[in-house]
Order: C-alpha cells, then sequence, then structure tokens
C-alpha cells in the first residue's frame, strides 16, 4: 500500500511538473508577441547560445563526421557496398547526427549556463528586484533567450552538418581511398533538400526546449549553492531527453510513410 | 499612505503572517522590527506584490495594491535588497539607471547615465565607479549603489530590506545616516526591516514589532524605551531571557 502511494505521489508530481512546464511555455509564447522587446538582451542570447557554441558543435561534427565515415565504411565492406560511404554520411548527418547531437551539445552548454545564471539571480532576488523595477523577467530573461535558441540553433545545425560532411570527407579521402571529386558528387547527388530543412526544423525545437528548461529551472530554482547546482542539472537531463523523445516524434512526423 | 489590514500568508503549514494590520503614514520612516522567521520580508513582497497574500488589504495612496495598471503601482516604490540584488551582468550606472533606460520612465541614454552618477555621488562615490561592475565591488560600495538604485527615479516611498546586514558598524552608520538624510530630503515614505537596534534608532519616526505573525507592538521611537510590552523589552534590549523562546 505504501509502495502504491508513493508510485501514486511521484506520478502526480510528474503530471504537476508537466503542467507548470506547459503553462511556462505558453506564457513566453504569450510575451514573445506582445512588447516591450527587449533587443540588447535578445543581441546578448544571440551571441551566448549561437556564436560561442560554434566551437562546441563543430568539432562535435567533425569527429562523428569522420567516425560515421569509418563505420559505414567497415558496415559496407560486409556486402560490397563501401561506395555509399558519402550519402550515408551526408544523410546521416544532416537528418540526424547534426541536429541531435549539436542539440544535446548546446542542452550542455546553454541549459546548464542559462540555469546558473538564472538560478543565482534567484538566489541572490535580482529576478525580485527586476519586478520592483517595472520589468517583466519573463520579458527581460525568457523571451530573449528562448528567441534566440530557437533561431540559432538550427544555424548551429547547419554549420555542424557541413563540417561533420567534411570531417566524413577527410576520412574518405585520406583513409579509405575515395577519390576527392567522386566523394564530393556522391554527397550532393544523393542529398535532397528536405534532408536538410528537416534537421534545421529539428534544430529549430531543440533550442526551444534547451533554452525553454534552462529558464524554467534556473526561475524555479531552490535556494542556496545547492538549489542552483540542482537547477542546472535538471535543466540539463530535461533538456536532453526532451530532445531525444522530441526527435523520435518529429522523425515519425516528417518520414513515416 | 500605505495602509495593511487583517494581511495572512501561510507557506504550506507555516503560517507567516497571521493577520498584520499596519498603517505608513505619509512621509515617515517606519521600521518594522522582529526577529528571524516573522515575515518581515513577506510583509515587504507582499506589499510589493512578489508575494500573493491569502487575505487581509492593502492599499498604496488610498488605491489597492493587488488592482489597477502594475507598472504605475511599482514606479511609486525604490527598494533596496539585503544583498544589493544589483545585476551581475551590467555595469554600475546601467543598475542604477535600470528604470531610466526603459519601460515608462525612460530617457536617452545620455540623460540616463548622468542622472545615475548624481545619484552615485548622492550616496557617496565617484564617477569613477560607475563603469566599473557589482563584482569589483565591496559589500558596503554594492549596498551604496543598491541605494542609488533604489532612489534613482525618485520614488515616493522607498523600502529597504536589512540595509545593514552584513556591514562593518561603522559602514553600517553611514548607511543608517545615508538612509535618513535621503528619506528626510526626498520628503519620501519609508520602511525599513530590519533587526539592528543601531538602524532603528538611526532611521525611525515609527517601529513596529512584528512577532508570532502579527504586529505586536506599534508607536513613535521616542516611546519604544519606555513601552511596557515584555517581548518589544526583551527585542530592543537583545536578551536571552523573555517571553520570545531562543533557540540555543
Amino acid at each position: 500500500m505504501t509502495a502504491l502511494a508513493a508510485t501514486g505521489r511521484r506520478t502526480l508530481a510528474f503530471l504537476a511538473l508537466v503542467g507548470r512546464i506547459a503553462i511556462f511555455a505558453a506564457t513566453t509564447l504569450s510575451h514573445l508577441l506582445r512588447p516591450p522587446f527587449y533587443l540588447r538582451e535578445f543581441g546578448l542570447a544571440l551571441l551566448q547560445i549561437g556564436w560561442f557554441s560554434l566551437p562546441v558543435v563543430g568539432l562535435t561534427a567533425l569527429f562523428t563526421g569522420g567516425a560515421l565515415a569509418l563505420q559505414i565504411y567497415a558496415g559496407g565492406a560486409r556486402f560490397n557496398a563501401e561506395a555509399v560511404v558519402p550519402s550515408i554520411v551526408a544523410i546521416g548527418m544532416v537528418r540526424e547526427l547534426g541536429p541531435v547531437l549539436g542539440g544535446l551539445m548546446v542542452a550542455g552548454r546553454v541549459a546548464a549556463a542559462i540555469a546558473a545564471e538564472l538560478g543565482t539571480m534567484k538566489v541572490t532576488e535580482q529576478i525580485d528586484a527586476l519586478v520592483t523595477l517595472s520589468t517583466h523577467p519573463m520579458k527581460y530573461l525568457t523571451v530573449p533567450r528562448v528567441l534566440a535558441a530557437t533561431l540559432t540553433v538550427p544555424f548551429l545545425v547547419a554549420v555542424g552538418d557541413a563540417i561533420g560532411i567534411f570531417g566524413g570527407y577527410l576520412v574518405g579521402t585520406s583513409r579509405l581511398g575515395f577519390d576527392q571529386s567522386v566523394y564530393l558528387k556522391n554527397t550532393v547527388d544523393f542529398l535532397e533538400l528536405w534532408d536538410v530543412g528537416s534537421g534545421l526544423a529539428k534544430g529549430a525545437v531543440f533550442g526551444f526546449i534547451v533554452a525553454l528548461m534552462g529558464c524554467y529551472h534556473g526561475m524555479h530554482s531552490g535556494r542556496g549553492a545547492q538549489g542552483v547546482g540542482r537547477a542546472t542539472t535538471n535543466a540539463v537531463v530535461s533538456a536532453s531527453i526532451l530532445i531525444l523523445a522530441s526527435n523520435y516524434l518529429l522523425t515519425e512526423l516528417f518520414f513515416s510513410a | 499612505m500605505i495602509d495593511i489590514a487583517g494581511l495572512h500568508k501561510t507557506f504550506g503549514t507555516n503560517a507567516v503572517l497571521r493577520g498584520v494590520d499596519l498603517a505608513v503614514p505619509k512621509g515617515t520612516s517606519t521600521v518594522v522590527i522582529g526577529g528571524s522567521g516573522t515575515g518581515k520580508s513577506v510583509l515587504l513582497k507582499c506589499i510589493l506584490g512578489l508575494v500573493r497574500p491569502d487575505a487581509g488589504t492593502i492599499r498604496v495612496a488610498g488605491a489597492d495594491a493587488t488592482a489597477g495598471d502594475r507598472d504605475a503601482f511599482l514606479a511609486q516604490f525604490g527598494m533596496l535588497f539585503q544583498g544589493g540584488a544589483l545585476f551581475d551582468s551590467l555595469p554600475v550606472w546601467q543598475n542604477v539607471a535600470f528604470r531610466l533606460l526603459r519601460g515608462s520612465q525612460k530617457r536617452p541614454r545620455a540623460k540616463a547615465r548622468a542622472i545615475a552618477i548624481e545619484k552615485l555621488r548622492r550616496v557617496g562615490l565617484g564617477a569613477e565607479v560607475a563603469d566599473l561592475y557589482p563584482a569589483e565591488l565591496s559589500g558596503g560600495m554594492q549596498k551604496r549603489v543598491g541605494l542609488a538604485r533604489a532612489i534613482a527615479a525618485d520614488p515616493q516611498i522607498i523600502f529597504f530590506d536589512e540595509p545593514t546586514t552584513g556591514l562593518d558598524p561603522i559602514m553600517a552608520g553611514v548607511i543608517n545616516e545615508l538612509i535618513r538624510e535621503i528619506v528626510s530630503e526626498m520628503g519620501a515614505t519609508a520602511l525599513t526591516i530590519t533587526h539592528d537596534m543601531t538602524s532603528v534608532r538611526a532611521i525611525a519616526d515609527r517601529v513596529a514589532m512584528l512577532h508570532d505573525g502579527k504586529l505586536r507592538w506599534e508607536g513613535p521611537v521616542d516611546e519604544m524605551d519606555d513601552a511596557a510590552d515584555p517581548y518589544l523589552h526583551q527585542f530592543i534590549h537583545g536578551l536571552a531571557e523573555g517571553p520570545i523562546a531562543a533557540v540555543r
């Protein structure tokens, strides 16, 4: 009976959390459309989320593209299909690995940073101070970050796609004996516009999730260093899980027959 | 100026405010005293709308604090937070001029900066501090910047949350003196919460004591020492023995 009650309590708590996050997301979207707009905050968020995430996303993509080429070559060799390396690397990168790994890396970097910053602002009463200065925290803190992440993560994914394909190209041409022009031709010929477009659309959704989770957990941080630490962990974990879950749903939506 | 009646607030099972009635007359400096956890901060936050009370009414300048234009309501207030609550990401002058750079009181950037530097000067800080970041300042300087921010838009009502906590006695004295001077010259209504009795004697026209979620005593500061209330007597003299239970 106790175990059943505990399970019930946890289920109710989880459902309440889902409800709170849904309300938080809806409130963010409603503020997105109503002035005032804080352009300076938006610009800073673009820089923090987009520009400063480029090295992390680029390096992740480069090594993933290279490893992917090696794996596909080894796997393809089992049924004499080594020639598919360029096209599979390209399709794998732009459809799945670019957006998902890019999203996860941004979740690790950005969701954590946002949650830690907003959590610290909460515990040091800076968010209360914003309110007393007639500034809505959702408009000043959440909207710029969510908008910036939704717009910049697709760009990060696009750059990651290109670097990942380049990683595959480097490994393919230097280690696996592919001709440079043939590798490039196969990459371009088999890649369709929707392969790239679907990945960028996923990137926008993942960016929204990352910033939303960072802001939600930061603004609902508990007290003290432990509270901020927990908020940061929760932001990264929830953003990562939601990215993987929404990736499956989006893939079903985009590509199921 | 501020009239509070029957204010109740409970967090979970902890009833913090259990029917507080308090009147803060216009142009006076009222100090609310009381031990830790007696609801002093919650009282301030209820007035500002940062915490929603469970029951009771709060009227500011005759108008219901929970209704009407929130921006116009908050424009009447300035607040000095306990830890300063300065925005880490902004330089000092933008912290001071925060309200003057956005919203209904927005003005040109150069004008806002000039006002910020003037307010910093008023609290004893030079213009060279304006472009530093809060993390580069000492605790006392942060408190002064917080004070400059609280008075930047010339509010009618100023709240001070534990203004001397964490400061050495000399700096605490300086901040107390500044608060007294600024409140007098602006003709503002001030509400301070503290448990520092030196602050109380330096700042207050009137004193109100919160205990157990209710107003225990209220009156002019001159009458505080002669009051018969045993709770007030124990508190203002810092006695371990008395009706207020001390955790040892």
